[in-house]
């Protein structure tokens, strides 16, 4: 009975969706930051930080959730702190933590902004994610969830939310091979979502070698504030990601060792990187997941 | 007549829980297709090791280890791989020879979700046994794809071989690296411009001095860049060769339209 007319007030309920918590990190720049918890029924896949920029003219939103649910609390944050309109949605990348929110802001006037790659990758984990959505994250996903670009970005791209531009960045593959970094001139604040992990062991979907070359090239920057997809806001650039780098630098130097023994991957993922245990949430979660990537992606190094 | 749906739905839960461990699609479908009029015996000299977690949906190690010597008097002919839940469950059928000297083969498959995977061994006598393990295909953000796709199709066809450097027991383990993107064409195409058919490799034949000791025929469950393990019986100096061809599919999960693709080759000269 009760689930009963549960569903019946379902579209009411979506309207009555409380706000996303947010915190103004820098003026006019607002983070929804996560709790760090593997993808499950009870969190919804709500685990990444997501949020929004108010420029004089409109608002780009950065990310939208891990659910339509999530993507509806974010829309009422931002109600709840501008009147301004949104313009853009910027997805970082295809992760379903980051995208599946994007239904609950798609109309007319609002631009939807990606790497080039994104609609090629939203395509092939579409079926995937649409399958499990309902038994892993409890979330209920559909065709109309899969929103792609309108805008595809290959190298930069430089957008006007009125006296605040945004410089947007695709890069070459690192933590998938679509990721994208938001810069804001104003406050001189980076958002580069998962190329940054604080505290949350990083997953590697991408290229390991691609993405220490990424760290290498963003670790030189003097930026103010950088926003991590996962973890604390960073005010002390770059250290905030050496130990990032210091992981993926592990992984590296032990994998290649590991194939220069001839060792196979089932070996491997059972000894690599055991000593960064202490130093990550989630380790258990994602390492061996990691290792294997990592693999099978220097097996073919010398090529 | 209001207190149906939860009803219903209170009736449907034990149904969705025990879903996740059946086999009806195994009884109902793959049993009939591949082996319609055959005995099949669950028998413990075939085993499956597999990661009852798989941490990575698109790279799942597997190896199907068998029991008994490959003799030419009882030997293992033939060997099928199937994920009973994937959207295209075969995997691959793979023949052997007296001359592989045991049939065990390590590689490395996509499991899209919770699944047995299993594996059905025909041995020259004609029996037919079969050995099974379950495997839950889940991790947080991954898919059962690669992950980067534009890398995997700049080295496409190249191969090499790596092998332990002696032999064991008169047997030698070759592990056989093949680059290809084994694409499966599983997309959401209304989203994209970007349409991938399915493009895999469909036959590998593996040969030490001219004789076979793997042929393989294979589908889109293999990941990306393939990787075997399999054993042969050394005899010094010899050389192994690898050949595979590829093929364009219009379905994920139809083989009735597909068009040939390309040939490729590898040599290595051994002495083991």
């Amino acid at each position: 009975m009760r689930l009963f007319i549960l569903f019946l007030l379902w579209p009411a309920l979506l309207l009555a969706q409380p706000a996303l918590p947010v915190t103004e990190v820098a003026p006019g720049i607002f983070v929804h930051f996560a709790r760090q918890e593997f993808p499950n029924p009870h969190n919804h896949d709500h685990i990444a930080n997501i949020g929004f920029i108010v420029g004089q003219r409109c608002v780009a939103v950065i990310d939208t959730g891990g659910s339509p649910l999530q993507g509806q609390a974010l829309k009422k944050a931002i109600e709840n702190t501008t009147d301004k309109p949104v313009c853009y949605v910027i997805n970082t990348h295809v992760h379903p933590d980051h995208i599946y929110g994007n239904r609950v802001f798609k109309q007319p006037g609002v631009k939807f902004i990606g790497h080039y790659r994104l609609s090629r990758a939203m395509a092939a984990r579409a079926p995937f994610d649409i399958d499990r959505a309902k038994a892993q994250w409890d979330v209920e996903l559909r065709a109309e969830d899969i929103v792609p670009p309108d805008f595809n970005i290959h190298k930069q791209m430089r957008i006007d939310l009125g006296q605040r531009y945004l410089l947007l960045t695709a890069h070459p593959t690192a933590h998938t091979d679509n990721d994208l970094s938001i810069w804001d001139e104003k406050t001189n604040t980076a958002w580069l979502a998962d190329l940054l992990f604080i505290d949350h062991i990083p997953t590697l979907d991408g290229s390991l070698k691609g993405w220490l070359n990424e760290i290498s090239k963003l670790e030189k920057q003097t930026y103010r504030f950088v926003v991590p997809g996962h973890g604390p806001l960073a005010t002390d650039w770059p250290q905030a990601i050496q130990p990032e780098k210091r992981y993926l630098q592990i992984l590296l130097t032990e994998i290649r060792e590991q194939i220069k023994q001839g060792k196979y991957l089932e070996d491997a993922v059972k000894t690599v990187g055991l000593s960064e245990k202490p130093h990550w949430q989630l380790f258990d979660a994602y390492h061996q997941r990691n290792v294997m990537s990592a693999f099978a992606e220097l097996e073919w190094e010398d090529e | 007549m209001k207190k149906r749906p939860t009803f219903i739905f209170l009736l449907l839960l034990p149904l969705v829980t025990l879903a996740a461990k059946d086999e009806l699609r195994w009884e109902n479908e793959i049993k009939p297709q591949y082996f319609a009029d055959k005995v099949i015996k669950e028998s413990d000299l075939l085993a499956i090791e597999a990661p009852y977690r798989a941490e990575d949906p698109a790279l799942v190690p597997v190896k199907i280890i068998s029991k008994i010597p490959q003799t030419p008097e009882r030997y293992i002919k033939k060997m099928w791989v199937f994920v009973d839940k994937n959207p295209y469950p075969f995997v691959g059928e793979f023949t052997f020879f007296p001359e592989t000297g045991k049939a065990d083969l390590a590689m490395r498959i996509r499991v899209n979700t919770y699944s047995y995977v299993r594996a059905i061994a025909e041995m020259n006598n004609g029996d037919m046994l079969m050995t099974k393990k379950f495997v839950k295909a889940s991790g947080g953000c991954s898919a059962p794809i690669g992950t980067d796709l534009d890398a995997a199709m700049k080295r496409l066809g190249k191969m090499k071989f790596r092998l332990k450097p002696e032999a064991k027991d008169g047997l030698a383990e070759a592990q056989l690296l093949i680059s290809h993107p084994n694409i499966t064409g599983m997309q959401m195409d209304q989203v994209t411009r970007f349409v991938r058919k399915p493009h895999f490799m469909d036959k590998l034949t593996v040969t030490y001095n001219g004789k076979p000791v793997l042929i393989a025929k294979t589908d889109i469950a293999i990941s990306q860049d393939p990787n075997f393990r399999f054993y042969f019986i050394p005899k010094g100096q010899g050389e192994l060769k690898a050949e595979f061809t590829d093929v364009h599919c219009e379905s994920p999960t139809s083989r009735a339209v597909c068009e040939s693709g390309k040939k490729y080759e590898k040599t290595q000269e051994i002495n083991l």
